[in-house]
């Protein structure tokens, strides 16, 4: 009885440390599963990395998003206090962002280790998918702050947080192919290259894509875009626009947190 | 002393304050009174820094708050309901905004004394009840020895003793130089701590000064009667 009470104490801790600790033992517990159930393991990985892609970005808006509703009353309280907005607003960040990310890296890397895979599997492989959950992770949890920022309305907030995860991690794929299928007779790099920039999750699948040999098993996009982004200079320019996507809505979130009547 | 000076704020098309004009004066306890909507919230939002005016400016001890955080440091404020997190206890609250704000010094938890809050203060939040919570709330506001005390409906929640206590502190920190500024919807309560009187209208000062002028100018014999003579609006003052 002791020892429930201590689990459930345990689950009662803040929810900066609870809410991770769950998604890191959910993300390790899947990979393992698909990894005893998988025949080799690069059918496992493209498993493991669809996974990641669309979960990570459900968790980290949805988790954002209503965090940071959840934590108004105490943000209203430390703006209160004699600290910058600025200082309250990348404390907030990190205490969303980095355990999330964490969270999802360990969750990645865990059953690979435990089942001793990651030589067999590749270790950049396995490291680049962690590191990627990760960036999802953090961009994820930036944009839930900008929606949140944006709507006071929890319910209208959490609605656009899951339209944006439901276009961003599920349809976009979709309509890259209907608007490739539409330009058949003609070059289609640009306007892929393009759409690709537009969406950060497809980013990453490419990114991962063009670092394992698992092309066909990742979508459309990917499938294509192996073909034209695989030289170094189509990855360093891959890299930069997903930087840009992590610097960019930082800077947003942080502007309208800043100007944010609370 | 804070000066509100012209100082306007809209909520997209509506305007809540529209050029105020008011004075908190030192050392001495403001009621700020007003009918629902008159910008009572947005004037103590916008001294607390939770909100940006539009125009004009607020002064406070001389300085202009729209720079630097740190007049900050000088101001307690009370929410009307405070929701600290659940799973932490008072203490807890009180050393995390004691870290934030870079203190030295301890924090003075003398009100929770005079509450008689005991174990309380080491209690998760979400356990305590709603008084006790308001009482944990009092304390935080006071634990920085404020010069500035900002009062959201202060006893709402309170248990008559409490609301004693609380009240009987207020007038020995009144004496001491602390400036109060409080809102409370239970006039008499207002009535027996406050020496001036900003009473708000459509966004703007329609009356403020002493308690005591206010009582004569209308002909009112209690604060209630008073500011319900200027609910009625500035003919209604002018008649009286």
């Amino acid at each position: 009885m002791n020892a429930i009470r201590a689990i459930w104490a345990r689950l009662q801790a803040p929810s900066l440390l609870r809410g991770p600790l769950l998604l890191a033992i959910s993300v390790a517990a899947t990979g393992d599963i698909l990894l005893r159930l998988s025949g080799d393991t690069s059918t496992a990985v493209a498993s493991i990395l669809d996974v990641v892609l669309v979960v990570t970005p459900l968790v980290g808006l949805v988790l954002g998003t209503s965090r940071l509703h959840h934590s108004r009353d105490v943000i209203t309280l430390m703006l209160a206090q004699p600290v910058s907005r600025r200082r309250v607003f990348v404390d907030l960040w990190w205490r969303g962002a980095l355990p999330l990310a964490a969270a999802l890296a360990i969750g990645v890397l865990a059953p690979f280790a435990w089942q001793r895979q990651l030589v067999n599997t590749g270790v950049t492989l396995v490291l680049s998918m962690a590191i990627a959950a990760a960036v999802l992770a953090v961009l994820s949890q930036t944009l839930a702050m900008i929606i949140a920022l944006r709507f006071d309305d929890r319910v209208r907030a959490l609605s656009v947080s899951l339209a944006t995860w439901l276009v961003a991690a599920v349809l976009w794929d979709g309509i890259v192919m209907v608007v490739a299928l539409l330009m058949a007779d003609r070059p289609i790099e640009l306007p892929v290259m393009l759409m690709l920039a537009a969406n950060p999750v497809d980013l990453v699948r490419v990114m991962m894509l063009l670092g394992s040999d698992a092309a066909a098993m990742l979508g459309y996009t990917g499938a294509m875009v192996s073909r034209t982004l695989g030289t170094l200079t189509g990855r360093a320019v891959l890299g930069g626009i997903l930087v840009v996507w992590l610097a960019l809505p930082m800077w947003w979130a942080a502007r309208s947190f800043e100007r944010k009547d609370f | 002393m804070i000066e509100f000076k012209g100082v306007t704020k809209s909520y997209g098309r509506r305007a809540v304050l529209a050029g105020l004009d008011a004075e908190v004066p030192a050392g001495k306890i403001t009621a700020l009174v007003g009918p629902n909507g008159s910008g009572k919230t947005t004037m103590i939002k916008l001294l607390l820094g939770l909100a940006r005016a539009d125009g004009g400016s607020i002064v406070v001890d001389g300085q202009r708050i729209d720079g630097s955080p740190e007049y900050r440091r000088a101001i307690g404020w009370m929410p009307q309901i405070a929701s600290f997190p659940g799973n932490q206890s008072g203490r807890q609250v009180l050393a995390s905004l004691s870290r934030l704000r870079g203190n030295d010094a301890e924090p003075d938890l003398s009100l929770a004394d005079e509450f008689g809050l005991g174990d309380n203060l080491d209690r998760p939040l979400g356990v305590l009840s709603g008084g006790t919570r308001q009482k944990v709330n009092a304390v935080i506001a006071m634990a920085f020895r404020p010069r500035l005390l900002v009062l959201d409906e202060p006893t709402a929640g309170l248990d008559p003793l409490a609301a004693r206590v609380l009240k009987d502190r207020l007038a020995r920190e009144r004496s001491a130089g602390l400036t109060v500024l409080i809102t409370s919807h239970v006039l008499p309560e207002l009535e027996e701590l406050a020496d001036h009187v900003l009473f708000l209208s459509d966004g703007r000062a329609a009356w403020q000064g002493d308690t005591i002028s206010l009582k004569r100018r209308t002909g009112a014999a209690t604060l209630e009667r008073a500011v319900a003579q200027l609910l009625a609006g500035p003919l209604a003052l002018e008649a009286a």
